[in-house]
């Protein structure tokens, strides 16, 4: 007689239960939708979506099916033409609606009212746009390191502590965390680092002696560097969120990879060009003064601008300007800023903070009548190569985009003018989702056709299913009867380590397909190391049931041994692999736990349920 | 069905000079052709730009090549990709242009070729990216070889049977890496993974066999060494092989039905499949055996110890 716990039976029951349950959403497959958010942001609700589907049924646009996810509105085709005729429609009719394009799971509304979705596509499977960037984090402490000689300066005067020079410690182009600040003669360094506790608050402040006078040395300590690194990380990934949305892409990742990179997935975008420019775009902007006291023509002519100003050309007009280095607010400041079209031609309609809002009141009252520039500050890097050596050179673009007297008293909310269509809608769209103040650059970029996705997940398909058939035919006639039980065990298995990616919405990649192969193909071996215990057995003339426990036995530390070690490539794999690879240690280390699971449980019970109660066993079929 | 019936008895032991020999010169040549031609890195390791693209008739390849040349793109490498309607382009990485206008240029290009040309995939990789990843891929395959040798250390109890199992694990890698370099096939992340799982299953037989050889070891203690390992390796000859028939019948579907993404990654599990069983069987025992494995190291007979119980 063969036993098997009854608790046992259960855990397998429930646990096969539950899996196919998480499963199951994989085979419904998926149609082309349409998912539709508001340009603002606030929830689709649910009586938003009859106009937009009777409007779209007006167009001659077939919506196979509507419903609200997640606070945005998903319409299902049944074709890719017919979702990109609702697409341009809604686009056309609706402008206050962002639409991406995607796919959506044919499986019933039931199952996603369950939170069970069917495991995410990696980009190599249904086509888009992958980038990764590098963050110029030493750009971002140099800007702070700015910050503080200009809190520096100003605590300074406040005090009446003279100095000579404050600025920023470069040794050699190496990485800068400390400031300067000389002192002639006559200043106490001691009352100047008084001076300078308040705002340099948690810099190590220290004292140099000099020929002549005294300098103290800021220095940023190794954990302000590394918060400053980490913020201007998460600004960058806030940022560049908010642009991903702004463009209306469906289900985008966007996440931090390694010390300073950031990688993005953009599912679906095949107008790469477009996005990369938009998404990497560093813009901010200044509102300045302009110095009407002196002369910018001379200034042109000289090439030199009077102290506390700074001399520009205007964009279109291109006529020398000089303005103010006062900073009266910045792109940082804004709250809110939408494209229109005003009496002047296409503008930005611009909301400031609090703070900015103050500063512009209390400019704009004290200078009516006198002239106010927009500045537009963009970034980029360039490399070329210098005799035979790559140089990159980081290039800030400054452009005087409007300037203007101030007519009338303004504090938070104004508009700027003078840019095309095109431009405004833009800096719209680049202001409203945050400056990006930090530098950043991309130094991979993969496009993937959705063709090519779709060849690409047949072919995996394909391969597993031919691939499965195989294993199962030679089992089951290697095995006969027992080949049989592996193959119902090996088609659990898959649909638990389905279940298990479906669970952790890890996404799926062609490299995870082949992973999920290979795990049907190494799940056999618990099978097979059994089996052949067992045939050992019945050679040895042990009775059929007896041969069976000593097999289950038997194998059990080969089987544990020889499962361990893939256990170690696959979690090295999954700590040092990135993107499609990691996707394959994922499914490696998965297909472990599942195929020792369904083999060394599935596999007993199945056989103590087909032979275990049988009194007269004479033979096995194995 | 079996493969062998009823119980084998191969002489594996007393062969083991010609297996030696066998894999000598499979290991100096692998190294020796990696040394000197070293591996057909894919642009995930270098750098550069690679485009794919599809034709609706058979592609002209070397007028590809002839007319991205005209355009000023350096070494241009052109092949076909999967079909002969399909072809891949690399290109060194280029830090002056960037994706964008790459793109546009290989498009203009192929079109001017033939205006049916379609670019389905692109990718630009700065070389910097490249180079760390070679870096990190090396760590990785460092890491398991140290972790799996630590594991195979704590396991068997004897240096003898781990130094086995660790030359076997090593050989395997080796031997993909060398094929890979004699061949020059794409060397791409995807291989990586691959060798990566190749150290894991190769080990797999191995420890079967060493399992076995600690089961008979335990059972006939006065055996001779080359008895028992020669007897663990048949008793568990047709596990290994029905293994591999099945894992190979897997990675065959991949590697014919699995398109070209899938190309290298299922080309080096076959090779470490096929080589990972050879040195389970003839390497990792035979080494052991050299090194004077006897039932005493694996079950060292308890040493009389006095040990009062008494308070």
């Amino acid at each position: 007689m063969l036993e098997y716990a009854r608790w046992k039976y259960v855990l397998i029951g429930v646990v096969l239960l539950l899996s196919l349950l998480f499963a199951l959403p994989n085979v419904f497959g998926d149609d082309p939708a349409l998912q539709i958010a508001r340009a603002d942001h606030i929830p689709f609700t649910a009586d938003a979506t009859a106009p937009v589907v009777s409007y779209l049924k007006d167009q001659k646009v077939n919506v196979e099916k509507s419903y609200i996810d997640d606070g945005r509105l998903m319409l299902r085709f049944d074709s890719i033409p017919e979702q990109l005729k609702a697409r341009d429609a809604v686009k056309d009719h609706y402008k206050e609606y962002i639409t991406a394009l995607s796919f959506a799971s044919r499986a019933p509304e039931f199952f996603r009212r369950l939170g069970l979705r069917p495991m995410p596509l990696g980009l190599d499977l249904r086509g888009g746009l992958y980038l990764l960037y590098q963050v110029d984090v030493k750009g971002s402490i140099s800007q702070y390191l700015d910050g503080y000689a200009n809190d520096a300066r100003r605590a300074l005067s406040t005090a009446n502590i003279a100095f000579k020079d404050v600025s920023v410690i470069t040794n050699g182009g190496d990485q800068q965390n400390a400031i300067r600040i000389v002192l002639p003669p006559e200043s106490d360094a001691t009352a100047a680092r008084n001076a300078l506790a308040q705002p340099l608050q948690g810099v190590g402040l220290t004292t140099e002696a000099l020929p002549s006078g005294s300098a103290v040395i800021a220095t940023l300590t190794n954990a302000q560097i590394k918060e400053r690194q980490d913020y201007a990380i998460q600004q960058v990934i806030t940022t560049l969120r908010n642009r991903v949305n702004e463009l209306g892409v469906s289900e985008p990742i966007v996440q931090r990879q390694g010390l300073d990179r950031i990688n993005v997935q953009l599912p679906g975008v095949q107008n790469s060009a477009e996005v990369v420019n938009i998404l990497g775009k560093v813009a901010t902007l200044e509102f300045r003064l302009e110095d009407m006291t002196n002369s910018a023509a001379e200034a042109a002519i000289s090439g030199h601008a009077p102290l506390g100003s700074k001399l520009y050309t205007h964009t279109r007009m291109g006529r020398p300007l000089l303005l103010k280095r006062e900073i009266i607010a910045t792109g940082d400041q804004l709250t809110n800023a939408t494209s229109t079209q005003t009496q002047e031609g296409p503008a930005v309609s611009l909301r400031l903070d609090a703070r900015a809002g103050d500063a512009m009141l209390k400019i704009t009252r004290a200078n009516l009548k006198k002239r106010m520039a927009v500045v537009l500050i963009e970034k980029r890097r360039e490399t070329s190569t210098v005799n035979g050596k790559e140089v990159t050179k980081d290039i800030t673009d400054e452009q005087v985009i409007n300037d203007a007297t101030i007519q009338g008293i303004f504090s938070n909310s104004f508009n700027i003018t003078g840019l095309q269509a095109g431009e405004a809608r833009e800096l719209a769209l680049l202001l409203r989702s945050g400056s990006l103040s930090t530098g950043i650059y991309a130094i991979e970029e993969r496009v993937i056709g959705p063709s090519l996705g779709k060849d690409n997940i047949d072919k995996g398909i394909h391969a597993l299913v031919i691939g499965m058939a195989g294993v199962f035919l030679f089992m089951a006639i290697y095995y006969r009867t027992f080949g049989l039980v592996a193959d119902l065990v090996l088609l659990a298995n898959v649909v638990l380590l389905a279940a298990l990616l479906s669970m952790m919405r890890a996404s799926l990649s062609l490299p995870g397909i082949a992973g999920i192969i290979l795990t049907v193909g190494m799940a056999v071996d618990a099978n097979v190391l059994i089996y052949e215990r067992i045939r050992e057995e019945v050679r040895k003339g042990v009775s059929p049931q007896a041969a069976i426990r000593a097999g289950f036995e038997k194998a059990f530390s080969a089987i544990a041994d020889s499962n361990v070690t893939t256990l170690i490539a696959g979690i090295v794999l999954w700590v040092f692999g990135t993107g499609p690879i990691r996707g394959f240690a994922i499914v490696l280390t998965l297909g472990i736990a599942t195929s020792l699971f369904t083999a060394l449980m599935g596999s007993r019970a199945l056989i103590t349920l087909m032979y275990g109660g049988r009194r007269k066993l004479t033979r096995l079929s194995i | 069905m079996e493969f062998f019936k009823g119980e084998t008895n191969f002489p594996f032991m007393a062969t083991r000079k010609v297996w030696y020999t066998l894999s000598a010169i499979l290991m100096i040549g692998s190294v020796v052709s990696f040394a000197t031609r070293g591996l057909n890195l894919g642009i995930d390791f270098t750098g550069g730009i690679s485009a794919n693209a599809t034709f609706a008739q058979t592609a002209n390849v070397d007028a590809v090549r002839t007319k991205l040349t005209e355009a000023g793109f350096k070494e241009p490498q052109v092949q076909n990709f999967g079909s002969s309607r399909d072809i891949t382009v690399r290109l060194p990485p280029d830090p002056s242009q960037n994706a964008k206008v790459v793109r546009e240029k290989i498009e203009s290009v192929l079109k001017s070729v033939d205006s049916s040309a379609q670019v389905r995939q692109l990718e630009v990789v700065g070389p910097q990216v490249g180079n760390e990843l070679k870096t990190s891929a090396s760590w990785a395959l460092f890491f398991t070889l140290l972790l799996i040798g630590f594991y195979i250390a704590l396991r068997f109890h004897t240096w003898r049977l781990s130094l086995g199992a660790i030359l076997a694990v090593i050989h395997d890698p080796i031997l993909v890496l060398g094929i890979f370099s004699i061949t020059q096939t794409p060397f791409d992340l995807a291989v990586v993974a691959a060798i990566l799982a190749v150290i894991g299953y190769s080990l797999n037989d191995t420890v079967v066999v060493f399992d076995r050889i600690r089961e008979r070891l335990e059972t006939n203690r006065r055996m001779a060494s080359d008895v028992v390992l020669d007897q663990s390796i048949n008793q568990t000859l047709s596990r290994t092989i029905m293994t591999k028939v099945v894992t190979s019948i897997v990675v065959i579907a991949l590697l014919f039905l699995g398109g070209p993404v899938l190309q290298g990654f299922s080309e080096a599990l076959m090779i470490g499949i096929v080589a990972g069983t050879y040195s389970s069987i003839y390497i990792s025992s035979a080494i052991a055996l050299d090194c004077g494995l006897t039932a005493e190291h694996v079950f060292p007979s308890e040493k009389k110890v006095a040990v009062d119980h008494l308070p």
